[in-house]
C-alpha cells in the first residue's frame, strides 16, 4: 500500500512507526506537513478516491477541522479499517464517503461520480443503490419487525412487492435470522440486532458496506461473530467494506488495510502484511 | 417511494402515537364538523327558501300582459309601430309555440259567493292548471288533486275551509255552490256584453295548507281553487272585461294576462325576450331569484368563515403534532436518509401523515356535522310541531358539501404539514443519527 503514495515532504519522522508493529503502516509525526497523493489516477479497480478532502465546522467563534486535507483511494474488494481515537475524524470521513455529509473542500469519487458535486437527490440515490450502512447502535426502527426493517431500503428503492419478499428472506438467511422475521428489535439480542442491521445493509446489494463501530455495543464474542459475518459477506459477495472502529485488535485481525486518523488527518494508511 | 408504501408508513407512524394523533385528528374533525354544520344550515335555509319560492311557480314563469297604448281617452286599443298585440286566444297559441315553453294558461280569478250549508261566504275563485300539481304546492294536501281539467271539483285553502267548518277534513266529499257573474257577448258587434248571474255546483275534493302561486300574476290569493278548464268554461266576468267594454274593444274576448311556464328557470330570460319581441309586456321574478342566490352565497361565506376559525385552530394542532413527531423521530429520519430516502421522500412522508390526519378528520367531521344538522332539524321540528306548524328541514348536507369539506380538511392539513415536512426534510442525516 505504501507503494501507492509518494511522500511530498522528506522531513518525515518515522519515530512512531513502532506503534503499529503487526501491520505495514507508515506513520507521520505531523500529518499537516504531509499528505499522501495517489501515484496514479482512479483505475477500474478503484471504488472510492478522496482528493484533498476537508470537512470543517464552525462552532461559535472556533473552526473545527474534523477532516483535514485527506487523500487516499480504496480499491474494490478491500476491507479497510479506519482507526483512531475519539474525535480523530474517522466517523466524519466515513459519513463523507457514505454520502451522508458533504466535504467543505476536495473531491470524493465513488461509483464514477464526485459526491461533492452531487445534488441531495443524487446523493440519496447513491446511498440507496451503492452503499449499505451498519451503525454502532444498530438503528433499527423499533416498531417494525425484522422483515420490515430489512425491507425498508427496498421500499425506498421502489422494488416490486413480488421481489421484496425473496430478497428480504435471502438477506435474513445470510445473517441466520430467517426464523425470526416477525420479531421486533426489542425482542432480539444486541448481536442479533446488528445482524439484522447487516441484512438491511445488504438487501439492496450495495457495492460498498460502511460500518461505523459495528461491534461497539457488543461483547467481544458477539463482536467476533459479527466480524466473521462481515468477512463471510465480503468474500461471498465481493463487497468493499469500510469500517470505523477503535478496537485495534479486531481491525488488525479482520481488515485487509488499516488507515489511522488523528486530528482530522490521515496519519497512516497501509495494507496488512 | 411508491404511493402504497408511503401510505403504509404514514399510517404506521400515526398509529405509533395513537393518542396524540387521535386527539389532533379529533381537532380537525371538530373544525370540519363546525364548518359542515354551519354550511348545512345555510344550504338548508337556501333550499327551504328556494323550494318555497319554486313551489309558488314564480321563478319558472313569465307573466305576459297586453302592451296597450291609448292615443286618447276614448280611443280604441291599437298598436304602436305595429309591434303591439292584443292578448287573445291567437296570442296564447303563438306563445305556446315558443321554444322551451311547457304551457300557457290564462290567469282566471274572479270574486264569487260560495253557498255552503245554507250560508253565504264571499271569496275569490282561481283557476288552476293540471301542471300545478307538480309544483309541490299540493304536497301533503288533504284529499286529492283535480281528476281532470273539466271536472266540477274544488280544492279549498285551509283558512277558507276553516270558515266553512272547524273540522276541515270533514268537508272533503261534500258539495258547495258558487255564484258568479257570467259574461255574455252582445251580438251587435259593439264589444259590449251583458252580465248574467249563474250558479255552479262543485264537489270539495281537497284541502290545501299552502297558498299556491300567490302574488303578482299567479293564481293570486285564490281561496277556492277549480280546474282551469272549468274556470274558462264559466266565462265569469273579470276585471279586464270591464276595461275592454269601456274601451270598446273587439268582439273577441281577451285575457288580462297569460302565464307562460318555462321548462326551467334558465329558459326564463330567453322566453321573456321573445315575448317582448312579439309585442307583449313580459315580467318575471328571475332577478329576485338571482338576488336570493347572492344573499345566500354571502350568508354561506360568512358562516363558513366563522366555522373555519375552528378548523384553523385544528391546523395548529397538526403543526404541533408533526413538530413533536420530528423531535421524537429525529433518529428515524436519519436512518431513513442513511438508507437512501431523499429529502423529498421524508417531506412526502410527513405530508402523507398530515394528509391522513386531515382525511380522517374530514370524514369524522362530516359525520359529526351531519349529526349536528340532524339535531338542528329535530329540534326545529319539535318546536314547530308544538306550534302546530308543518315540519321543515333547516339543515341539509348535500354530496358536494361532503366532498368539499373532506377535500378542504385534507388541503388545510397539507398546508399545516408544510412547515414540519420541510423541517424534517432539511434535517442533516449525520446530526439526526447522533440524536438520542
Amino acid at each position: 500500500m505504501v507503494n501507492q503514495y509518494s511522500i511530498s515532504d522528506r522531513s518525515v519522522s518515522l519515530s512512531r512507526s513502532t506503534l503499529l508493529t503487526s501491520t505495514n503502516v507508515v506513520f507521520f509525526e505531523s500529518a499537516s506537513n504531509f499528505h499522501m497523493t495517489p501515484t496514479s489516477g482512479p483505475t477500474d479497480q478503484t471504488t472510492i478516491q478522496l482528493d484533498h478532502v476537508s470537512r470543517h465546522y464552525t462552532l461559535g467563534a472556533s473552526a473545527i477541522r474534523a477532516v483535514d486535507d485527506v487523500s487516499f483511494s480504496i480499491r474494490s474488494g478491500e476491507f479497510v479499517a479506519l482507526l483512531g481515537s475519539s474525535g480523530s475524524g474517522k466517523s466524519t470521513l466515513l459519513n463523507l464517503m457514505a454520502g451522508l455529509d458533504r466535504p467543505t473542500s476536495g473531491a470524493i469519487h465513488a461509483d464514477g461520480k464526485n459526491l461533492a458535486e452531487l445534488s441531495s437527490l443524487e446523493l440519496a440515490r447513491y446511498r440507496r443503490n451503492t452503499v449499505g450502512m451498519v451503525f454502532q447502535s444498530f438503528n433499527l426502527l423499533p416498531r417494525m419487525t425484522l422483515a420490515e426493517n430489512v425491507e425498508l431500503p427496498l421500499r425506498l428503492a421502489e422494488v416490486d412487492h413480488a421481489e421484496r419478499d425473496a430478497r428480504v428472506s435471502e438477506a435474513l438467511l445470510r445473517v441466520k435470522l430467517d426464523k425470526r422475521t416477525g420479531h421486533r428489535p426489542a425482542e432480539l439480542s444486541g448481536g442479533e440486532q446488528q445482524r439484522t442491521a447487516i441484512a438491511r445493509a445488504l438487501v439492496n446489494r450495495p457495492k460498498i458496506l460502511f460500518a461505523d463501530e459495528p461491534t461497539g455495543n457488543l461483547d467481544s464474542a458477539t463482536g467476533e461473530a459479527i466480524m466473521n459475518l462481515l468477512i463471510e459477506i465480503k468474500e461471498t459477495l465481493g463487497m468493499t467494506i469500510i469500517m470505523v472502529t477503535h478496537e485495534r485488535p479486531l481491525a488488525e485481525k479482520y481488515a485487509t488495510r488499516l488507515a489511522i486518523m488523528g486530528d482530522g488527518k490521515l496519519l497512516s494508511d497501509g495494507a496488512k502484511s | 417511494m411508491k404511493l402504497r408504501d408511503m401510505t403504509e408508513l404514514a399510517v404506521r407512524n400515526l398509529r405509533e402515537s395513537i393518542l396524540r394523533n387521535s386527539l389532533t385528528t379529533l381537532g380537525v374533525a371538530v373544525g370540519v364538523a363546525s364548518l359542515v354544520a354551519m354550511l348545512s344550515l345555510g344550504v338548508g335555509l337556501q333550499q327551504l327558501a328556494t323550494s318555497r319560492l319554486t313551489k309558488s311557480g314564480l321563478f319558472d314563469t313569465v307573466f305576459v300582459t297586453p302592451k296597450l297604448y291609448l292615443r286618447a281617452a276614448n280611443a280604441t286599443p291599437t298598436t304602436q309601430q305595429g309591434d303591439t298585440r292584443l292578448l287573445d286566444e291567437d296570442a296564447r297559441q303563438a306563445l305556446a309555440k315558443l321554444p322551451n315553453v311547457i304551457e300557457v294558461f290564462p290567469q282566471i280569478r274572479f270574486p264569487t259567493e260560495v253557498r255552503f250549508d245554507g250560508k253565504p261566504y264571499p271569496t275569490v275563485v282561481a283557476g288552476m292548471p293540471q301542471s300545478s300539481q307538480l309544483s309541490g304546492s299540493f304536497d301533503g294536501m288533504v284529499g286529492k288533486f283535480f281528476s281532470g281539467e273539466s271536472a266540477d271539483e274544488a280544492i279549498l285553502q285551509i283558512e277558507f275551509a276553516k270558515e266553512l267548518s272547524p273540522d276541515t277534513a270533514s268537508l272533503v266529499g261534500k258539495t258547495l255552490s258558487i255564484r258568479y257573474a257570467e259574461r255574455q257577448q252582445l251580438e251587435d258587434g259593439s264589444g259590449g256584453f251583458s252580465i248574467i248571474p249563474k250558479e255552479k255546483q262543485l264537489k270539495i275534493i281537497g284541502i290545501i295548507e299552502t297558498e299556491p302561486a300567490s302574488g303578482f300574476g299567479g293564481f293570486g290569493n285564490g281561496r277556492l281553487l277549480i280546474p282551469i278548464g272549468v274556470a274558462q268554461s264559466l266565462r265569469a266576468t273579470q276585471i279586464n272585461d270591464l276595461r275592454d267594454a269601456v274601451r270598446g274593444g273587439p268582439a273577441k274576448p281577451t285575457y288580462a294576462s297569460l302565464t307562460v311556464r318555462a321548462k326551467s328557470t334558465s329558459d326564463v330570460d330567453a322566453i321573456e325576450a321573445s315575448v317582448k319581441k312579439m309585442g307583449f309586456g313580459a315580467f318575471s321574478l328571475l332577478d329576485a331569484s338571482k338576488s336570493l342566490k347572492i344573499f345566500f352565497g354571502v350568508f354561506d361565506l360568512i358562516l363558513g368563515l366563522f366555522a373555519s376559525l375552528a378548523l384553523a385552530v385544528a391546523t395548529l394542532g397538526i403543526v404541533n403534532t408533526l413538530v413533536m413527531a420530528i423531535l421524537e423521530r429525529r433518529r428515524e429520519i436519519g436512518v431513513l436518509k442513511a438508507l437512501g430516502a431523499s429529502d423529498g421522500d421524508v417531506k412526502t412522508l410527513f405530508f402523507f401523515e398530515a394528509g391522513v390526519m386531515g382525511f380522517l378528520g374530514g370524514i369524522g367531521g362530516v359525520l359529526f356535522g351531519w349529526l349536528i344538522g340532524r339535531g338542528l332539524n329535530l329540534a326545529t321540528n319539535i318546536y314547530l310541531k308544538r306550534r302546530d306548524l308543518p315540519s321543515i328541514e333547516v339543515s341539509s348536507v348535500p354530496a358536494w358539501l361532503v366532498f368539499i369539506a373532506i377535500a378542504f380538511a385534507v388541503v388545510i392539513s397539507l398546508v399545516a404539514g408544510l412547515y414540519p415536512a420541510s423541517r424534517a426534510a432539511k434535517l442533516n442525516p449525520v446530526e439526526a443519527l447522533r440524536y438520542e
